[in-house]
């Protein structure tokens, strides 16, 4: 038999429900695997062995029983530390929330324990989800389980190196940017950013409130499908959460594709994109034609703004966001003072790491007088530009196609200026921008390190993504591949 | 271009206490920044109204049903300092 750890959820699933599997068992391989390879991976922030071992047994007793079965009942999954768990540090990658236990949880945590998962651990990322390496953490950057000399992406590195490492057999992310989709792309597993509205964010640390979604990483475009169907839905506490109705998305994962239109967008083959990426991206496209579907470019004329535009909207909420942190409440607070005001800069000064200060800088300059049209409105309105792009080019075509991520992973320390990071999210940016949905499938390796193909889709068509991804995964074999490295 | 004085007054808008190297990275960095961003510029916005929310909801309502709350230890659990169930701060105004 091939080790528990890299089954899929769905043929773990089955193994529990016909019994021939304890979830107790199967706990504990992701247990021993986390203890081989997080050492050199350092995927999570906090490894939750006795809650998780607790979880499964009561998981076997549901088996037992026959009653409250879900198909991630039993099942080993990461939670990105971003979001709230009640009475389980949730830190964010920050020193600021580094104790800090939530009184309460998010509305996706209520839901996964529903079901019945197994929660392995909280897993690192890149302070308040600011950035796109995982370097940025206040506790320690986190490794490429395919080289582990490079990173794994980010923000959500943490979630993505566990799935891929076999540490845990789905996770958790939050993408703002892009930090669901990159670190999918650089790390080979299927990161699925929902549309807009399609997923509560009550109990999600608020980072920039009008484009943070929670979403999911899988080993496959099905077991994606399993892990969004269990959090998505309407939700009472988050008023911009959405009441359209779910659909089935394993009822949708036909295998074809035939006849569906896929659009390539002309302004994706951007300057800096690895000549690796752009091969294994067009062979893709290649097969994607190959497989009945009517191939054809798109335009989305204001795609060159989409990074402006986001790094002044992004800054501008995190800014007012982050003006929670003041010491008074929770997390972190400079007491060595009588002086008040003292006190809260220096809870803050200490608090916060260099992006995070940064992207306030950033903010709070882009919301000041005399700056506010300039910017922010300047950049809502090139908001609307971005999003008509979409609106016009789903009037023709069901999905979009793209690289996930220019390059593939870097070397740890390698990118140093803040900009240059920035560019990693030049694919992945505007679906947050317009609020739509999209997702990063392995579609191939540059030189043994993974690349991602990123699907866009219009707002709540997470089955049609879901089928092309799951077709995809028929005639190709990269999402089954393991890494060597450990 | 971003100033050491830009750099400081910003910092104190954002309550965020900064040290003298930050003041200065901080400054080219945002400077850098911020010239990327003046593409911005270059985009034709004349009539076309500002998106605020990728969400496609407005002015989303819902009965106001009282529920219970936390009881007050719960939510003083992280706090920094408390007292009597109330949080403590230093000093708002001072003595006259």
């Amino acid at each position: 038999m091939t080790e528990l750890y890299k089954l899929s959820i769905h043929e773990a699933g089955e193994l529990l429900r016909q019994r021939k599997l304890s979830a107790v068992e199967l706990t504990q391989a992701h247990l021993d695997r986390i203890r081989a390879v997080d050492p050199k991976v350092k995927a999570f922030t906090l490894v939750t062995d006795e809650l998780a071992l607790q979880q499964a047994r009561e998981a076997d007793k549901r088996f037992a029983s026959g009653e409250n079965i879900h198909p991630l009942t039993g099942i080993p999954i990461a939670i990105k530390d971003v979001i709230c768990t009640k009475d389980i540090t949730t830190t964010c990658g920050s020193r600021m929330l580094e104790h800090f236990k939530p009184p309460f949880n998010a509305t996706v945590m209520e839901r996964l324990n529903d079901a019945g998962i197994v929660m392995v651990g909280k897993t690192n990322m890149d302070e308040f989800a600011m950035g796109s390496s995982t370097e940025h953490s206040a506790f320690f950057p986190t490794s490429n389980p395919w080289d582990l000399e490079r990173i794994p992406g980010g923000s959500s590195g943490g979630s993505a190196a566990a799935v891929a490492a076999g540490m845990a057999m789905g996770s958790y992310g939050s993408d703002t940017g892009g930090s669901i989709r990159q670190p999918g792309s650089l790390c080979n597993v299927v990161g699925f950013k929902p549309t807009y509205g399609r997923v509560s964010r009550y109990g999600l640390v608020a980072f920039a409130s009008s484009l943070d979604q929670i979403g999911p990483f899988a080993r496959s475009a099905r077991d994606a499908a399993t892990l969004l169907q269990t959090i998505a839905g309407y939700d009472h506490r988050d008023s911009t959460c959405s009441q359209e109705p779910v659909q089935d998305y394993i009822k949708g994962l036909s295998g074809s594709i035939k006849g569906m239109r896929i659009g390539v967008p002309e302004e994706y083959w951007v300057e800096g994109t690895q000549p690796g990426v752009v091969k294994a991206v067009r062979e893709n496209i290649d097969l994607l034609r190959e497989m009945g579907a009517e191939i054809s470019p798109v335009s989305l004329p204001h795609t060159k703004y989409g990074i402006a535009a986001y790094y002044i909207i992004a800054p501008a909420e995190a800014s007012s966001n982050l003006a929670r942190y003041d010491g008074v409440k929770y997390g972190y607070s400079y007491r060595d003072t009588t002086d008040m005001w003292e006190s809260l800069e220096k809870t803050r000064q200490y608090g916060f790491g260099p992006e995070v200060k940064r992207r306030i800088m950033l903010g709070a300059y882009a919301l000041s007088a005399g700056y506010y049209d300039a910017y922010y409105k300047r950049a809502e309105k090139v908001r609307t530009l971005i999003r008509n792009d979409f609106e016009q080019a789903f009037e023709h075509f069901d999905a979009l196609v793209s690289p996930a991520a220019p390059t593939v992973a870097f070397k740890i320390g390698e990118i140093s200026d803040p900009y240059q990071m920035y560019l990693q999210d030049v694919f992945t940016i505007p679906a947050n921008l317009a609020g739509i949905c999209g997702v990063s499938i392995p579609g191939g390796f540059s030189d043994g390190l993974p690349v991602g193909l990123q699907l866009l889709g219009n707002a709540f068509k997470e089955d049609v993504l879901l089928r092309i991804a799951d077709a995809f995964e028929q005639v190709t074999d990269y999402h089954t591949r393991w890494t060597s490295a450990l | 271009m971003i100033d050491r004085e830009t750099v400081q007054n910003v910092a104190k808008l954002a309550r965020l206490g900064l040290s003298e190297e930050e003041i200065d990275t901080f400054g080219s960095q945002l400077s850098a920044i911020l010239g990327h961003i003046q593409i911005l510029e270059e985009a034709d916005v004349s009539g076309v109204s500002p998106t605020a929310h990728a969400s496609r909801l407005t002015s989303v309502m819902r009965e106001d049903v009282p529920e219970p709350s936390y009881p007050p230890e719960v939510l003083l659990a992280n706090a920094p300092d408390q007292e009597d169930n109330y949080l403590k701060v230093n000093a708002i105004l001072e003595e006259g």
